[in-house]
């Protein structure tokens, strides 16, 4: 379960830079809560995200997962309850090492890396089954370098990667905006596997409204650093992309303000 | 001509000694260079470190392994002193280099006590009298050196200095300390620089305060030499032994220009040309492509419908 208490961030503070990009969150998600995350343009979403990975500290506030704190924790060891994948597929692997080096990086995710091998026998055969089960043809490529990959390869590589270790939480980061909309496609009907199959609690910030009502079992929109809608159960199976329009023109008193939401 | 060729077939044997003594600090290179992503230049002043260490020990009459040892050893103190400036105190890359350098100037000037120190009537492993022996000790180091490196770099622990070179994001999201795997990266490759300049200060028969000037210059020649051999790519091994290749051929081009009547005192000049060629030739093709890539476009517009060039 993870606890977010009167969470704020401000990037520049003090400067004419400054910006107030988290003003106060409240959420709790339950366990296997497979939450999407919508908002327009600076509206905080991936800030949040990455306050809960710890990629930079929170200003005030709290997060807790599963009974640990977070909140002052650093990003490497928050690492061991946490998996993601980030909007840019060049950023969640290492272009350098091959596909069975960067699996077995993240089979050691919240362990010691001692002096022991860094792949065994046993991991690729198990590497093998679960690229296989991805259907992109990469079980054959194990000793493949990472860079040599397609953008959609390498980002249902990092999914992989992200749930090779059970997580507490998966952190999916607009981790389709990326790629072609065949390839998005793809990367995000896996996503759902995946997160179904093993039953995960999840969180996905997403530009699109269409991905965002199809996939979880909650929605949540933010405006302006804070949660503004939280809907879900029956009432987000039955929500279209007009009436989720209504419905933030509603609360927030503007319409939504993000061209890349709409068109798509 | 001839002549020219006979007193440079006379002084390989010694060119090669030298390299291979010079590689074992290139594979050092090679470690925070090509593996960390890291310009490390602490190593201009470990090197000398290492030597003064090696020397002052000989000196005090300790074994000569020994004393290679704790070349070692002090020249992983001296990357443990960058590696925290950089994690510790957040100062970058470069400059965390360029302060451990500074500040072990003086330090070695305490050790040696003077700008340099003779090892007179001391037992060593190799010396330049005798180039056979130095190439068989130097090579027997160089091949130890390369197999700890390929062991050391397939271990998870190795695997997680690669990752943080790599994508240090995606390390950290992975749950590796990059900041622990960045000091322990620069800690082996000064402990091989360390150890380097122990050799080094054997064969010539002294350390000097001066001896590390330049050092990343070579180490980094010696590493891009070694890429440019074909049939050492294939493998990780294969590539570290292509550093140390690099530093003999490096050495043998050195021997030869000097031969050809180059000053000693134009050298470094050389060295730094050769370099910024060297790194400089990719981006070079890269524009040369560019370029063609345009003339072409602009061939194709004029031949059938009018196109756009840049």
């Amino acid at each position: 379960m993870l606890k977010i208490k009167g969470l704020k961030k401000t990037f520049y503070p003090g400067t004419v830079h400054e910006k107030k990009a988290i003003k106060g969150v409240e959420l709790t998600f339950a366990d296997g809560d497979f939450v999407t995350v919508i908002g327009g343009n600076g509206a905080g979403k991936s800030t949040v995200l990455n306050l809960i990975a710890g990629v930079f500290p929170a200003d005030c506030g709290s997060i807790e997962l599963d009974g640990v704190e977070l909140t002052t924790m650093p990003e490497y060891r928050r690492a061991s309850m946490l998996g993601r994948v980030f909007q840019d597929p060049m950023r969640g692997t290492a272009a350098d090492m091959t596909i069975e080096e960067n699996l077995a990086l993240a089979c050691r995710r919240g362990k010691h890396r001692g002096l022991r091998r860094g792949v065994t026998r046993a991991e690729r055969q198990l590497f093998m089954e679960r690229l296989a089960a991805l259907d992109l043809g990469l079980e054959d490529r194990l000793t493949t370098k990472v860079g040599l990959l397609s953008g959609g390869q390498r980002q249902a590589l990092t999914l992989l990667m992200a749930t090779m270790q059970r997580p507490h939480l998966l952190l999916l980061d607009e981790h389709t905006a990326a790629l072609d909309p065949r390839t998005a496609e793809r990367v995000l009907a896996l996503s759902r596997q995946i997160v179904e199959e093993e039953g995960l609690t999840a969180m996905m910030v997403t530009h699109n409204m269409r991905d965002a009502i199809a996939t979880g079992n909650r929605l949540i929109m933010m405006h302006e650093g804070r949660v503004v809608l939280d809907i879900s159960g029956e009432e987000k199976k039955r929500l279209t992309v007009e009436g989720l329009l209504a419905r933030f023109a509603r609360v927030s008193g503007e319409t939504f303000d993000d061209d890349k939401a709409l068109l798509a | 001509m001839s002549q020219l060729l006979e007193s440079f077939l006379g002084a390989c044997p010694g060119a090669v000694s030298q390299g291979i003594l010079w590689g074992i600090m290139a594979l050092g290179v090679a470690v925070t260079y090509r593996i960390l992503d890291y310009a490390d230049l602490t190593v201009d002043s470990s090197l000398c470190t290492g030597a003064a260490v090696n020397a002052v020990l000989l000196l005090a009459g300790v074994h000569p392994i020994a004393a290679l040892a704790a070349a070692t050893v002090v020249g992983m103190a001296a990357g443990l002193l960058t590696g925290l400036l950089h994690t510790q105190l957040g100062i970058p890359a470069i400059l965390s280099g360029i302060l451990s350098q500074l500040a072990l100037y003086s330090i070695n000037m305490r050790i040696l006590g003077r700008s340099n120190l003779p090892l007179l009537k001391v037992e060593t492993l190799l010396t330049l009298r005798s180039p056979a022996t130095a190439i068989i000790v130097g090579g027997i180091f160089a091949l130890a050196m390369v197999a700890f490196l390929t062991w050391f770099f397939t271990t998870e622990r190795g695997y997680a200095i690669r990752a943080t070179g790599s994508n240090g994001g995606m390390a950290r999201a992975q749950g590796i300390n990059t900041a622990s795997t960045t000091v322990l990266a620069l800690m082996i490759s000064n402990g091989l620089v360390g150890l380097a300049g122990g050799l080094l200060s054997q064969y010539q028969g002294y350390a000097d305060v001066n001896m590390g000037r330049g050092a990343i210059v070579i180490g980094l020649a010696s590493v891009i030499l070694g890429e440019a051999i074909p049939f050492l790519r294939s493998r990780f091994s294969l590539r570290l032994i292509a550093s140390v290749v690099g530093g003999v051929i490096y050495y043998l081009v050195i021997t030869l220009v000097l031969q050809a009547g180059l000053d000693t005192n134009d050298l470094k000049l050389f060295s730094a040309a050769v370099v910024a060629l060297a790194l400089g030739i990719p981006n070079l093709r890269q524009k040369a492509a560019a370029k063609r890539l345009a003339k072409s476009a602009l061939r194709v517009g004029q031949d059938g419908q009018r196109k756009e060039t840049v």
